[in-house]
């Protein structure tokens, strides 16, 4: 009873507010309670006052007071070390599942003062420390492992601060709506699919097939890979190198010709065939039951199909 | 979480620190024992290895809770627990895996400060405590602030102790003061130096070699002769052959009450020569209030036996403070109850054979009392008796050892064996102890009375004169009453330093330190009740209760806290001030008194290009201020002579 009133009161008092842009953090955003150290100094400083006045030490009292004023400013000390900092959220990379998703915070110390230890930890526990010198940016990463594809949200995360002498825990909620696009696990190395059903020439193309056909201009979405570095070294202009095996031998990764396999491991199956496929450079087209992007040679066809495929029939998986 | 090596190395500092002081009373086992700990602690960091196994330390553990009971013969009770605490401390460094660990040495090490102050609450004292916080709490910043380095966080810990400054003094005059214990006190409480109630050979001569201070006293006008400087203490009735002491008080007292016959009580005739002064009397543990002979007005609790001891109700435990009223001369007891007289005049039997002898010689062959009493200081004058702080030891037959064959003694030699040639010629007598003396420190404007000044003399009860003092010192070394100790025995190398004659400008630091002391006992460690009540009225509170002390705390606290707040806090919003900015704002200014406004989302370039088409004779001057700014903000640090030229562009511009 006592504790779903205590789960209510505190999620009412810490509710959530999503926030996009900046935040500063002022007084309405830093919460301070002492912690279980700050008690028991406490406990400390109160036997320690019992004596002063037993045995009637002056300088007992003198000692006392200076601890406990010391242990009380430091409430100051902490808040001060939170107060007025500006945080934004930054683009998170997308990752794969199970590798960890580094959520990026900008931290802006505008002021005279660096702050120490500052630690940033979500709910799970998972945590990182930083300290900010006076007028300074900062780039903080938390490291977030991710379990399954799809949007990792990065939800509600804490930026502490026990400094300095870690009798007082300051604390602010920053909660902002960044999350991370998760791709599927890739599956084990597995062959790429024989042939392709659409064009029909049963040629898997590989490295052997490819043979160097000759420069033509830079196109936008050309792969970096691809673009002739010498021929710009010699002042020829941006070209790209063109292979005489990518005409007419386009591959299509398609749902429909895997084998029957649970639909996490089918998607698994394609993204490795797509992280290979890029690897190898070649032409490639991801077919799926909703969705299929054609094969097109760009830098951007690699991330089109990941993550059309991190979010195959997932809620909200359109936008 | 492995601790750093920087860290436990300020752990073992700080522990070193704190522990150090109680180095002087500790037994020399337990100082080789924390050393060889820390020492041990020391190379194990030094060296990276590993801590030593749990049993192994469990171990250490018993064996010293085994060695503090086998030198303490109990674990409880002040000295055993500061040195089992110690210990513990030191054991636990050894212990010191995680920052937990560290927290618990942290406390310890702030608890050990504390009891220090059983020992010592001296000017040093307080200085090494500041001196240890540093340390400390430098240590515990590094705890919590990650990498920081050393400078740095003795910058920090300095300024964390600076800033509680205020509120520290605020809280130590405001905070009510409790008067006493809470709870029943420990026997060891107290350490105690001073005057027993009893008195041996040897005992005064040894207490004369502590220079600590028994009281300081400050007299309201002149301050009286040093040779009438006697500050009455324990008066010794009972003679066991050995020792003087009050071990037969009850049975006389008992032998009173069945007679029906009263102990008179203490009075005075003929007073005169008075004086007033204040004491100021170091806790000695007794109950003895010492005050000049014959005190007759004390203006703390007191009652006054009927051989005028002055005594408070309970033992003195802290340092007190009263001003007394006294008479130089005075009759004592004239009409003295003949019980009293009685004891005065009992000897133990079989002793001193030759010493009584003598005596009824004397009894037989002089006039009366008088004469006896001057023959009996002539004999000592004049017969070969000196005066030493280190006479030879004597037999069963003490006095007469003394009397007859040794001849040199201290002042208790003298009262005692005056008093039993006394007491065997009839006339009623009995020891007296407490101080003669005192050094005047003309700075502070008040006297010292040390240890040193332990003295004991005789009082004798003669018809119509009641109780007289003699002093048997001032017959054999007359220098000893006028001059003190070190005018008695100046070459004397068992002589403390303190106590030696010195050149006056050593003898001017000394007095300045002992003012400094003076007021330090006088502000800092006597700040008790009544001080607090004094100060307090004297800042213009008026009628203290508990509330209002309770409400002047709260409002005091608050107000400083609230000044400390703003003081900390202010910086948060100290901004870097961007001159550059401050100057093209100003140029934005002038372009709008132009009719030329500069949108929110428009940059400086875009802003600039607009510009120019609206005022194409501005044209140069708005490209080259722009160029200008951007350059000072965006590009690289600004520079000085970028600055004033950019000052001087947006000066010079003009619509």
């Amino acid at each position: 009873m006592l504790s779903t009133l205590q789960h209510k009161f505190r999620s009412w008092l810490f509710r959530p507010q999503i926030s996009s842009g900046t935040i500063t953090l002022n007084q309405r955003r830093i919460f301070i309670l002492p912690t279980r150290r700050g008690l028991g100094f406490a406990l400390v400083l109160l036997l320690m006052l019992v004596g002063d006045i037993n045995y009637n030490l002056s300088l007992g009292y003198v000692l006392t007071f200076l601890l406990g004023t010391v242990a009380s400013l430091t409430m100051l000390h902490a808040f001060r070390n939170l107060a007025q900092l500006e945080v934004r959220a930054g683009h998170c990379e997308a990752v794969f599942a199970g590798d960890h998703a580094d959520f990026v915070f900008h931290f802006h110390n505008n002021g005279n003062l660096p702050r120490y230890q500052l630690e940033l930890r979500d709910n799970n526990g998972h945590h990182t420390a930083f300290d900010l010198p006076p007028h300074h940016d900062s780039r903080v990463q938390l490291a977030i492992p991710s379990a399954k594809r799809g949007w990792l949200n990065c939800g509600r995360v804490t930026l502490y601060t026990e400094y300095p002498l870690g009798l007082f825990h300051a604390w602010s909620y920053l909660h902002f709506d960044v999350r991370c696009l998760v791709y599927p696990r890739p599956a084990a190395a597995q062959p790429l699919p024989a042939n392709s059903a659409q064009n029909g020439s049963g040629k898997l193309p590989s490295k052997g097939d490819e043979d160097f056909a000759g420069l033509r201009a830079y196109v936008a979405g050309d792969a970096l890979p691809r673009i002739a570095w010498k021929a710009l070294a010699r002042e020829q202009g941006l070209q790209v190198k063109h292979f005489s095996a990518e005409t007419g031998s386009e591959l299509w990764l398609d749902w429909a010709l895997l084998p029957a396999l649970a639909v996490e491991r089918k998607l698994e199956l394609l993204t490795r065939w797509v992280l290979d496929a890029d690897a190898l450079q070649l032409q490639y087209g991801l077919r799926l039951p909703n969705l299929e992007i054609t094969p097109k040679y760009s830098s951007g066809q690699r991330e089109e199909c990941l993550r059309a495929l991190a979010l195959f029939a997932l809620d909200g998986g359109a936008e | 979480m492995k601790l750093e090596k920087s860290l436990v190395y300020g752990l073992l500092a700080s522990i070193l620190m704190v522990s150090a002081p109680h180095a002087e009373h500790l037994p020399p086992w337990v100082i080789a024992f924390g050393a060889a700990v820390l020492g041990w602690r020391a190379y194990l960091n030094f060296s990276g290895m590993a801590l030593p196994p749990r049993w192994l330390l469990f171990l250490l553990s018993i064996a010293s809770a085994a060695g503090i009971f086998l030198s303490y013969r109990t674990l409880f009770g002040r000295e055993a627990g500061v040195t089992l605490l110690i210990l513990l401390a030191a054991l636990k460094l050894l212990e010191l895996r995680a920052a937990r660990d560290a927290t618990v040495l942290i406390f310890l090490s702030c608890f050990i400060i504390i009891t220090n102050f059983f020992y010592s609450q001296s000017i040093p004292t307080a200085l090494m405590m500041f001196a240890s916080l540093l340390v400390i709490l430098s240590t515990w910043v590094h705890l919590h602030s990650g990498s920081l380095g050393l400078k740095p966080r003795l910058a920090i810990s300095a300024k964390l102790l600076l800033q509680a400054i205020p509120l520290t003094l605020l809280l130590f005059v405001l905070f009510p003061r409790v008067q006493g214990p809470l709870w029943g006190m420990p026997q060891d409480a107290y350490s105690s130096s001073g005057l027993s109630d009893s008195m041996a050979p040897g005992t005064l001569s040894k207490l004369s070699l502590s220079q600590a201070v028994a009281f300081r006293v400050s007299f309201e006008s002149f301050p009286p002769l040093r040779e009438q400087m006697y500050w009455r203490g324990p008066v010794l009735w009972d003679f066991d052959g050995v020792t003087w002491s009050n071990r037969d008080g009850v049975i006389w007292s008992n032998r009173n009450a069945g007679t029906a016959q009263r102990n008179k009580p203490p009075q005075f005739d003929n007073l005169d020569q008075a004086v007033e002064y204040t004491v100021t009397l170091e806790p000695h543990n007794k109950k003895w209030l010492f005050a000049l002979e014959m005190p007759t007005r004390l203006s703390v609790a007191n009652f006054m036996t009927d051989d005028f001891q002055v005594q408070s109700r309970n033992a003195v435990t802290a340092r007190i403070r009263y001003s007394a009223h006294s008479q130089l001369t005075f009759l004592a007891n004239v009409d003295e109850s003949p019980l009293q007289l009685q004891r005065a005049l009992t000897l133990p039997k079989g002793l001193n054979p030759r010493a009584l002898q003598l005596a009824a010689d004397w009894r037989a062959s002089l006039p009366g009392d008088d004469a006896i009493i001057r023959t009996a200081l002539g004999r000592f004058s004049r017969d070969g008796y000196s005066y030493t702080l280190e006479p030879p030891l004597l037999g069963a037959h003490g006095i007469d050892d003394f009397l007859f064959e040794t001849r040199q003694g201290f002042c208790e030699h003298y009262a005692s064996s005056f008093v039993f040639l006394m007491r065997a010629a009839g006339i009623p007598a009995r020891v007296v102890t407490g101080y003669q003396g005192g050094e005047p420190n003309a700075l502070g404007g008040y006297s010292i009375v040390r240890q040193s000044d332990a003295h004991a003399w005789a009082e004798v009860w003669l018809k119509d004169r009641g109780w007289i003092r003699i002093d048997p010192t001032a017959a054999i070394a007359p220098g000893r009453i006028q001059g003190g100790l070190s005018a008695a025995m100046p070459d004397s190398a068992a002589l403390p330093f303190l106590a030696r004659n010195q050149s006056p400008w050593l003898l001017n630091i000394r007095f300045n330190l002992d003012m400094l002391n003076h007021q330090w006992n006088q502000w800092i460690l006597g700040y008790d009740t009544e001080r607090q009540f004094a100060f307090l009225t004297r800042l213009g509170m008026e009628d203290i209760s508990w509330q209002k002390m309770a409400i002047n705390l709260l409002t005091g606290v608050a107000l400083t806290v609230l000044l400390i707040a703003i003081l900390l806090l202010r910086k948060l919003y100290i901004r870097k001030i961007d001159t550059a900015q401050l100057l093209y704002l100003k140029f934005c200014k002038k372009l709008s008194r132009g009719g030329l406004m500069r949108a929110a989302h428009e940059g400086p370039q875009d802003f600039a290009t607009r510009a120019n088409m609206d005022m194409p004779q501005h044209a140069e001057a708005i490209r080259r201020i722009t160029a200008l700014y951007l350059a000072m903000r965006y590009e690289n640090q600004p520079d000085e002579s970028g600055l004033r030229a950019l000052h001087r562009a947006v000066r010079a511009f003009k619509i």
